[in-house]
């Protein structure tokens, strides 16, 4: 009897319950908003508008934390960690000629969805210095996560496009419209600058992702389906993979963001609020590595063996050339941006190699990389809520005031670093062990990246947090309130815990990873490649 | 006997017809005052006939008149299309009209009598009906153009409908004598049992040009988009909004059926133009519109644009590229319903307000229109998941299947460059410094319009756009 009750649980759309509670929420604060001006006759006062903004702020959390768990009680009550294939697998008819609404998760998805659901409370918590429009934002935010958890739980190439591209469209909104202040000149016109960063993101990454749109529409007629497993299954004609490849990869390797396509992030990222930052750091980029582990290299692996040469390059000049970037910045966010460029390298290069530890250590390396970014964008966003500026020159000795924040802000320095002890070092070291199984001059110039990011990590960390405290408006700065020291520890822990015993994590992704590559090598040794 | 069958499948186009006579000899006789009552006569006549098509849809396909007009599940597809869009468009138009001082019983009249020629157009199996359809729709049309007579914009944007379109009536009417010269036939299927043997010769070719050129007019495909701007902008409005509606879908669907029936043997000698046709619209669309500052210019390029995307799928020349466009067509047709009705919404101190800047701060100062236009925008630019993208998706298909990657590639790269536009409004709406607020006594019909076709472009059509397809399908089937 139990057993039965117990079977009819787990045959629940889990995965749909989760991926669209945050919608609900949005929503709700709609419809909160819609009566509110009903009862005001359109004509909302400043009182009533505060309690809104409260009340759409409290919904959200509610809702963000309600993922959260969910997602939690889904992973531990209904997962199976030691299974390799798709799991919570739920499928309805949808355009149907083989294009069905599918969702489901394994070892390489599911921590992403973890990752996400954990990182939103966080991104609600953190925007309390916004001020204006703040129902939609939280609705834009809400809407952002149901989209990203879309992303990740989607097993149909056209839903998971859906999901991939909508996600473009809060994203520009909360760029545009709740970004930084300041102009930009461009072509003899005056604009904001943080709208012309929401263009250029929007169409950066519409203009990648249009031609996998391209791509998959070739793979539905080839193929008779859209179905993400079955896909994985098909062998495409060797020439068509290489098209194929190079259509998927113009869109992930613009969201990853890869060097010389990166020059939209550090853009998005300065102007983004501070939340839309974590959110676009922490999660939004793990969407295009996720992309290469599900698609480019499953289906597309001769090709990704022809590639992958130009992908280690490509990952080398990411990694050696954007640290040399990040040295010269005078903006705490650009900085940081383009140490995000370079850390991503490492996960570019870990997934070609196609081996269990570079693929391991690319998963590891993003997931350790949404705590740690995600945590560095925080930890500015703390200063720039007090002094209104990113720049590295207006601060200087905050230690002698801020003694907390300087611990917290040291250790995600040393977690961006790379300090063994820490999430960062695992994903590096994993990544960089994998590049030298397939050839010691890529670990070899990869190795460089890690000393340039204790360059420029530290000497961010020395310019803002050391020396005297001259600057008369620093001198009455407070250190982390309760709230921002919640966030920053919850993150801590993660990035700690990780980094001294990351086998949870590590046997989590092993069975799907594994998996994947059996059958990425029995598909290169039939090619004859390898 | 045959007469009255033949008679009795033309029951929509017989009651319109009377039906519109009827009116306006009842609106000569009560006179101006009573526009109203016309207006919501014309709307009960249209959906009426509508349902009169959708009972009739069980009807076994038949050609009447000796082959001149065919009705088969496509043209009850087309049809039902048609006439929801003209009565969404008098509902439009009431309190526009109203407001300029234009509100004349003719009006909704010449509607329905431009649906008339519609419906011909949808089923005309036959050179001779496909013109005589041409003709009655755009007659009307040019009047409607010229509505506001004693604006200058107005009439002038009808003179000039009415020149050009005189030029691609003859362009029209010479492909078609060609073709009759080098076939003995004006009867589609006739035609296309003889057009394998007359394809050898280059003056059916020339013909079969010349056609073309006449019906890339009609659907105001580039380079034969020239009248488009001039005409949208000039227009009033609610007449803009017709425009961009319902002859567009009548145009197009009789494209598909005149170049598949009779020429679909020979598919392989007018597929290429089509192609670059679509690709010439696109560019158009896509180009020009970055640089207007007129809501209903950058319409007209919009559809021009939208145009090029639909044509991707006939020029695959299957079956699956015409469902693929009549697809394109419905969901388009929803997306312009709707702008238009956000467009009619724009209204300032009593008067219209047509340039882009006066949208700015949309979202603080009317954040419920905002939302309603960012999403028939982003539909409209083709961003998933609202329903334009599924248009685009359908019409890119059928290209691939047809071997035309190109063609695909290029749709895909300039729908990029269209997308700059329209996220320009986006912009414009909710990051721009708030602007005077619209006056807010519109009337229910326009906002509701609007936000009907909101939600079907966000979650209802991309939600059943499976059932949309196999509807589609089954009207393409009907052509092959």
């Amino acid at each position: 009897m139990n057993e039965i009750a117990a079977q009819g649980l787990s045959d629940q759309p889990w995965l749909s319950l989760l991926t669209f509670l945050p919608l609900v929420g949005a929503l709700a604060i709609a419809l909160r908003q819609i009566t509110a001006k009903r009862e005001a006759n359109g004509a909302v006062g400043a009182n009533e508008q505060a309690s809104i903004d409260s009340v759409s702020r409290r919904i959200a959390m509610l809702f963000t934390l309600g993922a959260f768990i969910l997602s939690v009680f889904i992973t531990v009550a209904y997962y199976d960690p030691a299974e390799a294939g798709y799991q919570l697998v739920e499928s309805a008819p949808w355009l149907g000629q083989g294009v069905g609404y599918k969702m489901g998760v394994d070892g390489i998805s599911i921590l992403f969805v973890l990752l996400t659901t954990f990182i939103m409370p966080i991104c609600i918590a953190a925007s309390g210095a916004i001020e204006k429009r703040v129902p939609e934002y939280m609705a834009a935010f809400l809407i952002m996560e149901t989209l990203i958890l879309g992303v990740f739980c989607a097993l149909d190439l056209l839903v998971f496009y859906l999901f991939f591209e909508g996600s473009l469209i809060p994203m520009f909104l909360i760029i545009g419209v709740w970004g930084s202040k300041g102009t930009k000149m461009l072509g003899g016109v005056t604009m904001p600058s943080r709208v012309y960063a929401a263009v250029k993101f929007f169409l950066f990454t519409l203009l990648g992702s249009i031609l996998m749109l391209v791509a998959i529409l070739w793979m539905w007629s080839f193929a008779g389906t859209t179905d993400i497993p079955t896909l994985q299954q098909t062998a495409f004609p060797a020439e068509a993979q290489k098209w194929l490849w190079i259509a998927f990869f113009a869109s992930f390797a613009v969201k990853m963001p890869m060097w010389p396509v990166h020059t939209w992030l550090p853009d998005a990222h300065v102007q983004a609020p501070t939340a839309g930052s974590v959110i676009l750091a922490a999660i939004l980029l793990k969407m295009g590595g996720y992309g290469f582990l599900r698609f480019s290299l499953p289906m597309f692996p001769i090709a990704s063996v022809d590639f992958a040469p130009f992908v280690y390059a490509l990952s080398i000049v990411a990694i050696i050339y954007t640290s040399l970037v990040a040295l010269a910045q005078e903006d705490m966010k650009k900085l940081i941006a383009y140490s995000s460029v370079a850390h991503m390298g490492f996960v570019t290069m870990g997934i070609f190699t196609a081996t269990t530890q570079g693929v391991e250590g690319a998963l590891f390396q993003m997931l350790s990389h949404g705590f740690i970014s995600g945590a560095l964008f925080l930890c500015v966003g703390v200063l720039y809520d007090r002094i209104h500026t990113r720049e590295i020159a207006a601060y200087g000795g905050l230690v002698h005031r801020m003694p907390f924040y300087a611990f917290l802000f040291l250790f995600f320095t040393m977690g961006n670093v790379g300090l063994p002890g820490v999430s960062g070092f695992v994903g590096e070291f994993l990544t960089m062990a994998g590049a030298f199984k397939v050839n010691s001059w890529i670990a070899f110039f990869a190795a460089f990246g890690v000393i340039l990011s204790a360059a420029y990590a530290l000497r961010l960390f020395r310019q803002v947090m050391y020396g005297d405290l001259v600057k008369p408006n620093l001198m009455a700065i407070a250190d982390v309130d309760a709230r921002e020291a919640t966030m920053l520890s919850a993150l801590l822990i993660f990035a700690l815990v990780l980094g001294v015993y990351p086998k949870p994590a590590l046997d989590i992704f092993a069975p799907a990873v594994d998996a994947m590559l059996r059958n990425f090598d029995a598909a290169v040794s039939v090619a004859g490649g390898r | 006997m045959a007469l009255l069958t033949d008679l009795s499948y033309l029951t929509p186009e017989l009651m319109l017809a009377v039906g519109a006579m009827a009116l306006l000899i009842l609106g000569v006789f009560l006179g101006d005052k009573s526009a109203r009552l016309i207006s919501t006569a014309s709307i009960a006549l249209l959906i009426a006939t509508l349902l009169v098509v959708a009972a009739m849809s069980g009807w076994p396909e038949r050609e009447i008149f000796a082959g001149s007009f065919r009705i088969d599940a496509f043209s009850t597809f087309v049809k039902l299309m048609i006439l929801a869009a003209a009565a969404l468009a008098i509902l439009m138009s009431d309190k526009y009209l109203a407001g300029e001082q234009l509100g004349r019983f003719e009006y909704p009249v010449l509607i329905v009598l431009a649906a008339v020629g519609m419906l011909l157009m949808a089923s005309a199996n036959d050179l001779i009906a496909l013109y005589m359809g041409v003709e009655t729709q755009s007659l009307a049309l040019y009047i409607l153009a010229a509505f506001n007579r004693d604006s200058r914009r107005s009439t002038e944007a009808g003179l000039k409908y009415f020149v050009l379109g005189a030029l691609s009536s003859c362009l029209l009417l010479y492909g078609a004598s060609l073709v009759y010269g080098f076939t003995g036939a004006t009867q589609f299927d006739a035609i296309a049992s003889v057009s394998a043997e007359a394809s050898k010769n280059v003056g059916f070719i020339i013909g079969l040009v010349f056609l073309i050129s006449g019906l890339a007019f009609k659907v105001s495909a580039a380079p034969f988009h020239m009248w488009t701007p001039d005409v949208y902008e000039g227009a009033p409005t609610p007449v803009t909004a017709f425009f961009a509606a319902a002859p567009k879908l009548a145009a197009m669907a009789l494209f598909a059926r005149a170049m598949v029936t009779p020429f679909g043997g020979v598919a392989d000698q007018w597929t290429p133009i089509l192609a670059i046709l679509a690709v010439a619209s696109m560019a158009v669309g896509a180009f020009s519109a970055i640089v207007q500052t007129n809501i209903k210019r950058l319409m007209a390029y919009s559809s021009i644009g939208h145009m090029g995307f639909a044509l991707i799928g006939l020029s695959a020349g299957t079956p699956e590229g015409v469902w693929s466009t009549l697809v394109y067509m419905a969901i388009y047709i929803v997306m312009m319903v709707g702008a238009f009705a956000c467009i009619l919404l724009m209204r300032r101190r009593g008067g219209m307000t047509e340039t882009i800047d006066e949208l700015a701060g949309l979202s603080k100062t009317n954040p419920g229109l905002s939302l309603i236009l960012t999403v028939l925008l982003f539909s409209l630019a083709g961003v998933p998941p609202m329903a334009g993208f599924f248009g685009k998706l359908y019409v890119f298909q059928a290209a691939i299947d047809a071997g035309m990657i190109w063609l695909a590639l290029a749709g895909a790269v300039l729908s990029v460059v269209s997308a700059y536009y329209y996220l320009r409004i986006i912009r414009i709406m909710w990051m721009s410094d708030p602007a005077p607020v619209f006056e807010r006594e519109q009337g229910s019909r326009l906002g509701l319009t609007a936000s009907i076709s909101a939600l079907l472009v966000l979650p209802v059509l991309p939600m059943f756009m499976g059932p949309l397809r196999i509807a589609a399908e089954r009207a393409a089937a009907a052509l092959f």
